[in-house]
């Protein structure tokens, strides 16, 4: 954290120039916004860029770059609809939106705030998707892309474990119902259809109760 | 470590400050994604046991084993792997998935004459194979822990599947000969376009934490050339009723045909019946057009293993 800090200000320093002509430091559009219609991130993602789990809204810190660059892109377009981000995406210049991105991406990812891990039916049921899916519905196993443990995987799958369930539960009807139809060959758009609302629960309460990041041993 | 971590952390500010890479293509079809045919179920199709069948006994404990070993080689039989690859890669659903060589059409027609080796193989012999190419391992010898857990394991699944009989969704589909020859350059296109977003640009695969998530499709890290999957036909099989994972059947025959001859037509290791001449090992091992051993495939002569330049 220190040294995020440090790093920051210094940037911020450094930045103060060049910030003023573009205002593309990305530390100070995620702290007050581009000054022309991108709000601050971190009203909704957090200061430290955590998220704010019971509103949905989403860890960026630590998330994959080149993932975040493109959701902006694809807010901005349309492609994954979201009257909240589809404006501000859309004020972000090209270079304000590399900047952010870089920024969200090198941040350590916070200690998220204690999840209570689902129990019975639920517990079962999204752990069973999450490591091993449901071939009978020719479903995969969730972290046959999203990497063990959901912790991401590249620059294309993003990491599930620790993220907001209401923010994965939103994600996934999004896809299930078309609103979001941005991924990478289809592939959760072709998920989600195979997916209830009893499977969606279980997976989103699942994976925002698993541990940000890598485990030592694999879950058993 | 700080100061590190804080260079770090100003050079990504500077590059974000200075580098404006392309945006992203977006790509913005709404069109709703082909159900794949692979969901579809056969009235007729075997239903292997569920995992909760396996009993709480000391036999359940090596089935269970064995189902642990089929998932994750890597580590629970470590000594006999070669590779980054896992059973289940080849395997979907720890050897469950009809169309994906399941265990249980495989377990009930062994013992088998296999002309691969002129013999009759039992089924731990055949794993044994398993081991020595797809896993660029070692066999464990018969007996041997690993093979008693994964047979145990196999066994189990092929409960009431009759004996010798060919069940359907057993091995990968037979795709008929494509209208155009297998092409590389059509593969490579194919790759790039439904492939290379998980198993990368160069076939290296993906790993996160250690686990290989997505398995490397040829170089040092990946099968041998003494591997089923080396053979196009079974590859193109595989990949049709298979691949992108969970969009199985959506490409055509002719886009698996191509890939497949893609994927194959790059180095990995040397088979290890290697004799020492690729053609003498060719005309022994690699006697038919499915394989491009021995071939010259863009100028460079395949089956030079992956110890060479």
């Amino acid at each position: 954290m220190n040294s995020l800090r440090i790093a920051t200000m210094l940037a911020c320093v450094l930045f103060a120039g060049s910030a003023l002509a573009d205002n593309s430091g990305g530390a100070t559009i995620a702290r007050q916004g581009n000054g022309h219609g991108a709000a601050p991130c971190m009203a909704c993602h957090g200061a430290d860029g955590g998220g704010q789990a019971a509103a949905g809204f989403p860890r960026l810190a630590g998330l994959p770059q080149a993932y975040l660059r493109k959701q902006l892109e694809d807010f901005a377009n349309g492609t994954r609809a979201n009257a909240t981000m589809q404006p501000v995406a859309g004020a972000l210049t090209d270079a304000e939106r590399d900047a952010v991105v870089a920024y969200y991406a090198h941040l350590p990812i916070p200690t998220p705030a204690p999840v209570a891990a689902p129990t019975g039916d639920v517990a079962a049921r999204g752990q069973t998707l999450a490591t091993r899916g449901r071939w009978s519905d020719g479903l995969p196993a969730c972290e046959q892309c999203h990497g063990p443990g959901g912790i991401g995987v590249g620059d294309h799958f993003p990491p599930l474990a620790a993220q907001s369930a209401t923010y994965i539960s939103n994600a996934l009807q999004a896809w299930k119902q078309g609103a979001r139809h941005n991924d990478p060959l289809q592939l959760m758009q072709h998920v989600a259809t195979s997916l209830s609302d009893a499977d969606i629960a279980a997976i989103s309460a699942w994976y925002a109760a698993q541990p940000a990041t890598p485990p030592k041993e694999p879950q058993s | 470590m700080k100061s590190k971590r804080l260079m770090l952390a100003l050079s990504a500010l500077l590059l974000a400050a200075c580098d404006h890479p392309a945006p992203q293509a977006a790509a913005p079809t709404a069109t709703p994604p082909a159900p794949a045919a692979s969901t579809a179920k056969s009235a007729a199709q075997f239903q292997p046991p569920a995992d909760s069948s396996i009993p709480n006994d000391d036999f359940g404990k090596q089935i269970a084993l064995g189902r642990e070993i089929f998932i994750d080689p890597g580590r629970y039989a470590k000594a006999y792997v070669g590779n980054q690859l896992s059973c289940e890669n080849c395997h979907l659903d720890a050897g469950r998935l009809a169309h994906s060589a399941p265990l249980w059409g495989a377990y009930p027609m062994y013992p088998a004459y296999r002309s691969k080796n002129h013999k009759v193989n039992t089924f731990a012999e055949r794993l044994q194979g398993c081991f020595n190419y797809s896993m660029n391992g070692k066999a464990p010898p018969l007996g041997d822990p690993v093979l008693v857990a994964l047979e145990s394991y196999a066994y189990w699944m092929s409960r009431n599947a009759p004996i010798g009989t060919s069940l359907p969704g057993r091995g990968y589909p037979k795709l008929a000969k494509p209208a155009q020859a297998p092409d590389y350059a059509r593969g490579e296109t194919v790759y790039k376009r439904d492939c290379a977003l998980c198993h990368g640009d160069n076939g290296q695969g993906q790993q996160a934490a250690g686990r290989t998530v997505f398995p490397p499709l040829w170089g040092a890290q990946s099968f041998n050339w003494g591997a089923g999957m080396e053979q196009v036909n079974n590859a193109a099989g595989f990949i049709k009723a298979n691949m992108p994972l969970s969009r199985g059947n959506t490409l055509t025959d002719q886009d698996a045909w191509d890939v497949a001859y893609f994927m194959d037509a790059h180095e990995r290791p040397q088979d290890p019946r290697y004799s020492g001449s690729i053609p003498a090992t060719r005309t022994s091992f690699h006697d038919t057009p499915d394989s491009l051993y021995g071939a010259t495939v863009n100028g460079h002569l395949l089956g030079q293993g992956t110890n060479q330049p």
